[in-house]
């Protein structure tokens, strides 16, 4: 295997780590504050149709990544207003929201289109383009180095850029500021945050929304970045993955950007080469496939350390009267 | 204190919840540019209106009835299987092996090896979750979520690489044997000299899910387990106080519910396709969820969502048909149903018990 392919390898993961990284730093936000989010599927569908939708109409690829977040976030209320305010089942109500954008769009996308809940295919400005770095075609002829920021490093789009800074800046949010703390200490003992006077619902739906802006990202991402439209169902279990991974970060930010890659790579590998010859066995691609969730498993078994979910996470807070 | 009528819980929100989900269904229709009135008359004349329309309604019910009755012994546990799609694809493949792998003499001798194999492969599909759940404390949701994939990369890869046969491009088992065809509803009633529901799929495995119905019905009020398996869903401390072993009630509820998940591949894989395909649950394992939630998680609740469920698949495959509204309009009405029988319970059941609060307060006085 030669040093291309590694590059060509690593740099396919990185892409596909994007929505992946996205969604899975959402999906924090909200666990961290006690609400379970398996609706990150849903979020990311809506989020790509809206974006692919809006962009293809106004052709403009800003304009559709506000209307993706805002379908995303739209959402993200109705996932809030079922398990905050109305203290309803918060895996129920995910259930609920990945149908109905399964559904939403493609009904939508017909009658918008005609496309068989496909939106027309986008270009030019309705299609975010790959950014170059500074100096990234003068440095390209340095050995090792050069193609590595050439090709890896340089010509992504500009949400990879912004996935990958989301990082640190969730770690500094969650670890550094007051509402951070508020954040962690509703998601572990909302009893406590009430006490001090901290309003517990409002903080919640904050995270929400959050939650919402970051799934809405990872759509708009899919949708008019990675692909040229949406086509339906075109999230194929990235939320699941995303929550994999969030389970496989252990609700950390840098660990999720590890886990997220680790995804990617995966996936990367698998779409360059469907079936790997090891000496006398063949590694199906569907093995590959399977892996993220078959590495979750072994992570939630415990057998590769323990992760340990929010404390008050999936719990209705019900204030004392 | 009971601030609701028995009758107003088990039967008035879910019957509001259910016209707030149609309702907002209506609105939808009516947001694409169709008529809803029009859309529904569509879809009772397809679904209802004939004994063909009948036949597919029954066919899809028995598929429902089955995934439904599954989440809803898991519920009684207080565990949330999401993994009956999962499930009924691995029961799948188990009515795939014992329908190739034997010369059966009759459908009368397959059936019950069949339904063996089904069950079994969708309860060793759900223990998996079960016992992590119950020795590790993972979470059940999350594992059967992601044994729903891995069930499909698993059967992917054997429908393509293992079971297709040579020289074959579908990915799918070879045809099962003639000896081992289910007699369809039609071909009953033919027996008694009534012509109904020709060219149906619609077949004995109905009254199988009937007798699911009346068995889980059995074991969820009338049997010593089934009374450990509520005690344990409605508080597991009390429960552990009383003796009742959370391992063993976790373990033998997921495997009644993978049981009863797996069970429904003798309608799809054995009665309908006759071999087994790619994608055979075709989301039943989800809609599982809507027929639980809907049917308050009793076997008669059940029955009737399930028969709702269907109505609504085959109507909607007749809109699809006949007008320009795709058939997810079903998906999105099995969100809704899911959102407010669901997840919005409160958000009917608190206006309720006010108003039921204040008629008793009056009658008081």
């Amino acid at each position: 295997m030669d040093f291309a392919i590694v590059l060509q390898v690593l740099d396919g993961a990185l892409r596909l780590m994007t929505p992946l990284l996205f969604a899975c730093l959402a999906g924090l936000y909200s666990e961290r504050a006690g609400i379970f989010d398996i609706g990150l599927e849903g979020k990311m569908l809506m989020a790509g149709f809206a974006a692919a939708a809006v962009a293809a109409v106004t052709g403009n690829v800003w304009l559709g990544l506000v209307a993706g977040i805002g379908a995303s976030v739209a959402l993200a209320l109705l996932h809030g207003l079922a398990s905050i305010t109305f203290r309803g089942n918060q895996l129920i109500s995910g259930v609920a929201v990945n149908f109905l954008a399964a559904g939403l769009t493609v009904l939508l996308g017909q009658r918008l289109f005609q496309l068989g809940g496909r939106t027309p295919s986008l270009g030019g400005e309705a299609r975010f383009g790959p950014v170059t770095l500074p100096f990234a075609e003068t440095l390209r002829d340095v050995p090792v180095l050069g193609p590595i920021y050439a090709e890896l490093i340089s010509g992504h789009t500009v949400l990879v850029y912004l996935a990958l800074a989301c990082v640190p800046l969730t770690w500094w949010v969650l670890f550094r500021t007051r509402f951070g703390l508020r954040l962690r200490a509703v998601g572990e003992n909302p009893a406590s945050v009430d006490t001090a006077g901290v309003s517990v619902t409002r903080l919640r739906y904050q995270a929400v929304i959050i939650c919402g802006i970051l799934c809405g990202l990872a759509g708009a991402y899919l949708s008019t970045a990675l692909a040229a439209g949406f086509v339906r169902d075109m999230t194929a279990g990235r939320g699941y993955i995303a929550l994999a991974a969030l389970i496989f970060a252990k609700w950390r930010p840098a660990h999720a950007l590890f886990a997220t890659f680790l995804f990617g790579l995966m996936e990367a590998i698998a779409n360059r080469f469907p079936n790997i010859d090891i000496g006398p066995i063949t590694v199906p691609s569907m093995f590959m496939n399977a892996l993220p969730y078959i590495l979750t498993v072994i992570i939630l078994a415990g057998f590769v350390g323990r992760a340990i979910p929010p404390r008050a996470g999936g719990e209705p807070y019900v204030k004392e009267r | 204190m009971e601030t609701m009528p028995k009758w107003a819980d088990l039967i008035l929100t879910p019957l509001i919840s259910l016209l707030l989900a149609f309702a907002i269904s209506g609105l939808v229709i009516l947001a694409i540019g169709e008529n809803p009135w029009e859309a529904l008359k569509v879809m009772v004349t397809g679904a209802l209106g004939s004994s063909y329309g009948w036949g597919f309604t029954l066919y899809y019910t028995t598929n429902f009835i089955f995934t439904g009755l599954a989440v809803a012994v898991a519920y009684h546990a207080g565990l949330f299987n999401i993994g009956g799609e999962g499930q009924a694809s691995l029961g799948g493949l188990g009515v795939a092996l014992v329908c190739l792998s034997l010369p059966w003499p009759g459908w009368w001798l397959a059936l019950p090896a069949a339904m063996i194999g089904a069950a079994l492969f969708g309860a060793l599909w759900a223990l998996i979750p079960a016992v992590l759940q119950a020795r590790r404390g993972s979470h059940i949701v999350i594992t059967t979520i992601m044994f729903n994939f891995i069930a499909a990369a698993l059967l992917n890869y054997l429908l393509v690489n293992v079971l297709r046969p040579v020289g074959s491009m579908d990915p799918s088992t070879p045809r099962f044997p003639a000896e081992t065809h289910l007699p369809s509803i039609s071909d009953i009633m033919a027996g008694f000299g009534v012509s109904w529901g020709q060219h149906t799929p619609a077949n004995v495995t109905l009254i199988v899910a009937l007798i699911a119905c009346l068995l889980v019905w059995m074991l969820i009020w009338h049997t010593r387990l089934g009374y450990e398996i509520r005690a344990f869903g409605k508080s597991e401390p009390a429960a552990l106080y009383a003796g009742i072993s959370p391992t063993r009630i976790i373990i033998t509820a997921m495997m009644i519910s993978g049981a009863l998940a797996g069970l429904m591949a003798i309608n799809n894989v054995m009665g309908e396709a006759e071999r087994l395909l790619m994608n055979s649950v075709e989301g039943a394992g989800f809609i599982g969820i809507a027929v639980a939630l809907m049917g308050r998680n009793h076997p008669a609740g059940v029955l009737l969502a399930a028969l709702l469920f269907g109505f609504l698949y085959q109507g909607g495959g007749e809109l699809a048909l006949w007008t320009s509204i795709p058939r997810e309009l079903i998906t999105v009405i099995q969100a809704l149903v899911i959102l407010f029988t669901g997840a919005l319970d409160n958000m009917v059941r608190m206006p309720l018990e006010r108003l039921f609060l204040a008629r008793r307060r009056r009658g008081a006085r």
